[in-house]
């Protein structure tokens, strides 16, 4: 790690007397002891991490990195009290069987019965966040998520065609071949007019309206008990998480996401508009079709393991964002952000007094909707 | 003149019609024969559903066209605003949290559900970055809709009989519906009907702008609240009876007023017309395609409205069009 030079001071225009007090007004509103600021400035002088030499840079900041950090590890908290609960296995019997050992049965209480539902949980949930930094920063417009744009319900009709008139194996194809013909179709509408951010969410739901009922449709030409339990997986459940689905999801949402760290960095460049982003020498065009593929991948996932969750992916970009305060893409914390929402959610669900456990698709569309509203209102000002 | 022919011609198809292939001639006679093989087919299911069809549809036709003028907002539709998933969020959550299952109370909950959902999209709408713009609006009715889906599903995942009889009504469908339906309707669509005819040339004048309006005699606050109480009536009474059916109210209008121009007073009975001969053809065409089984009506407007949605936001240039 090397000393990067302290770039923004000398930017500053030095013509007039107002911008001269910004740097100092933002410093009196941090709410932070004397020393965490001295270590903030400390740090401020050298924000980015070179290997290589030089020739590999990655630009880090400490708040984006501290704030992933403490949203990890409070999404494993969550975890750990998911998997404790009701005092069946303690904490230590846990960390016993985590690490190879432990009594059979706290074995089969962790490993067999909670373990999957809370790992998944953590998997699809971090999925979610991170497809939902991917469109949001593409579309530039923080309602640009998949489950507001359509791509969810495309999802969600590819896996509902396979569960009930194909293989139930087949349901991932389905659900990625469905998310990714919506979002081509979507696309392609968007930018035969004029690509304005709104418009890109317009179309989508117009898109999403069409496939809702499509849904709706198979739904009630199927068998009652099989629309039924249809209809659990399309309000999103992870009641239904067993071992074998673990590892596939856990495996694709890794690799979409080392995926992504390298667009990401380019990603952001384009919000200096697409002119300026081709002229430093960025193939807009690919890297937007590459973006896209990545996140609706991510949400394909995401929507296979555990149906079409509403709003983990709207929400947790924009609550990271306000952790951090920073711009641009977020990824890293949207993404545990997402894992922290959907496990606590889903925590939320095991303990609803209600006659038998909701599926977590229900709270969070709940407590979503809220947010929705909020966010709504706040744009205005 | 040509419109009404139309809707008397389709609605003549959609008795004439149904999943039990009937000779023309025979559907004929047992309209004033009691005694003829056909009489129970045709009075007790194809006429009933036909009337609701009509009245129905030019409920949502009608309160399509009044939402529009109100928000001078081509994007606006009862479905897409929230109005038709509020009336059936209030439905769902009476039916399965109060066990309420007479016609008379379901109306009523249905018409607080629409209120309480305009009420907040409204006001959520009002305080995006375009003050109330058309996007803004259905961006609030988006919200509103997810969230209050996520309800009725959730209350559908709860209990398991509710989720099986409630599961065709939340798509909107005409099947199944008797006489005794459209009379508990008849007087909430009237008034309402009543009261967005009595607005048209008042909303006419706001057409032109809330300064405007007032300079020519209009009191814009207490138009929009009667007209939104109008739409409340009309969406709430109508969902009520089919459930929630989207995008008539959006497209209804749109027809109209290609035919007749921006004049709410001519606009208003054409978007009725249209929004009733829409409903009709699209239970029509639902029951024959897929024969011997029917595609439920919700299904069949949102495969007709959905695009011309697209349609119409990628034709929107400048925002705004009365």
């Amino acid at each position: 790690m090397t000393g990067g030079t302290p770039v923004r001071k000398s930017l500053e225009p030095r013509t007039s007397q107002k911008p001269r007090k910004l740097p100092e007004a933002r410093e009196f509103r941090a709410p932070f002891p004397r020393s965490l600021r001295a270590v903030r400035a400390r740090w401020r002088g050298r924000p980015a991490l070179r290997l290589a030499g030089g020739r590999l840079s990655l630009r880090v900041r400490p708040r984006s990195v501290a704030v992933a950090l403490l949203l990890t590890a409070l999404a494993s908290a969550a975890g750990l009290v998911a998997l404790t609960r009701d005092g069946v296995v303690t904490p230590t019997e846990v960390r016993e069987v985590l690490t190879g050992g432990g009594s059979a049965q706290a074995g089969f209480v962790v490993l067999e019965l909670r373990l999957p539902r809370v790992a998944l949980g953590l998997v699809v949930g971090a999925a979610l966040g991170a497809a939902g930094a991917l469109f949001q920063q593409l579309s530039r417009n923080p309602l640009g998520s998949p489950d507001i744009v359509g791509f969810n319900s495309g999802a969600a009709t590819g896996a509902l065609l396979t569960l009930l008139h194909g293989d139930p194996s087949l349901v991932p194809l389905g659900a990625a071949g469905g998310g990714l013909l919506t979002a081509a179709v979507v696309q392609s509408l968007a930018v035969r007019g004029r690509v304005r951010g709104n418009r890109l969410i317009l179309v989508g739901i117009g898109v999403g309206a069409l496939l809702t009922s499509v849904n709706s449709y198979l739904l009630t030409r199927a068998e009652l008990a099989e629309a039924q339990s249809a209809q659990l997986w399309l309000i999103g459940s992870l009641g239904g998480a067993d071992r074998s689905q673990l590892p596939p999801a856990a495996l694709a949402t890794a690799a979409l996401l080392a995926a992504a760290l390298p667009l990401v960095r380019r990603l952001d460049l384009l919000e200096m508009g697409d002119d300026s982003a081709g002229a430093l020498g960025i193939p807009v065009g690919r890297l937007r079709l590459l973006v896209l593929l990545v996140a609706v991948g991510l949400s394909a996932v995401a929507v296979s393991a555990a149906g079409p969750i509403v709003f983990v992916a709207l929400a947790a970009p924009q609550l990271a964002r306000r952790l951090t305060r920073g711009t641009g893409t977020g990824l890293l914390p949207a993404t545990a952000m997402g894992a922290l929402l959907l496990s606590a959610a889903d925590l939320l669900t095991l303990h609803l007094p209600t006659a038998g456990p909701l599926p977590v698709g229900v709270v969070t569309g709940g407590v979503g909707g809220l947010y929705l509203g909020w966010l709504l209102g706040r744009r205005g000002r | 003149m040509v419109g009404l022919a139309l809707l008397a011609l389709a609605a003549a198809g959609g008795i004439a019609v149904g999943a039990q292939p009937l000779p023309l001639g025979g559907v004929l006679r047992a309209l004033y024969d009691d005694t003829a093989p056909a009489a129970s087919v045709v009075r007790e299911v194809r006429v009933p559903r036909t009337a609701l069809a009509l009245a129905a549809g030019a409920a949502l036709g009608l309160s399509g066209a009044v939402l529009q003028s109100l928000t001078r907002n081509p994007l606006a539709d009862p479905g897409i605003l929230g109005v038709n998933t509020g009336a059936a969020c209030a439905v769902v959550a009476a039916t399965v949290l109060l066990g309420t299952d007479s016609q008379a109370a379901v109306v009523w909950w249905a018409l607080t559900g629409a209120a309480v959902a305009v009420v907040v999209t409204y006001l959520l709408g009002r305080r995006g970055p375009g003050r109330g713009g058309p996007e803004d609006l259905v961006l609030a009715g988006v919200a509103v809709t997810a969230a209050l889906g996520a309800v009725v599903s959730g209350l559908g995942a709860l209990d398991a009989d509710a989720y099986g009889a409630l599961r065709i009504w939340s798509v909107g469908t005409l099947a199944g519906r008797e006489l005794s339906h459209l009379w508990h309707l008849l007087p909430f669509l009237a008034a309402g009907a009543v009261l967005a005819f009595a607005l048209a040339p008042a909303l006419n004048a706001l057409a032109l702008g809330d300064e405007s309006g007032r300079a020519l005699g209009i009191a814009p606050g207490r138009v929009r609240l009667l007209g939104t109480l109008a739409t409340v009536l009309l969406c709430g009474a109508a969902t009520a009876a089919i459930g929630p059916v989207g995008f008539v109210g959006l497209v209804a209008p749109h027809c109209a007023r290609l035919l007749v121009g921006p004049d709410q007073r001519w606009l208003m009975p054409y978007a009725a017309l249209t929004g009733a001969g829409l409903l009709l053809v699209s239970d029509l065409a639902g029951r024959v395609v897929a024969r011997p089984a029917e595609i439920q009506a919700g299904i069949v407007t949102a495969f007709i409205g959905a695009p011309v949605l697209v349609w119409l936001i990628c034709r929107e240039r400048t925002g705004r069009r009365a």
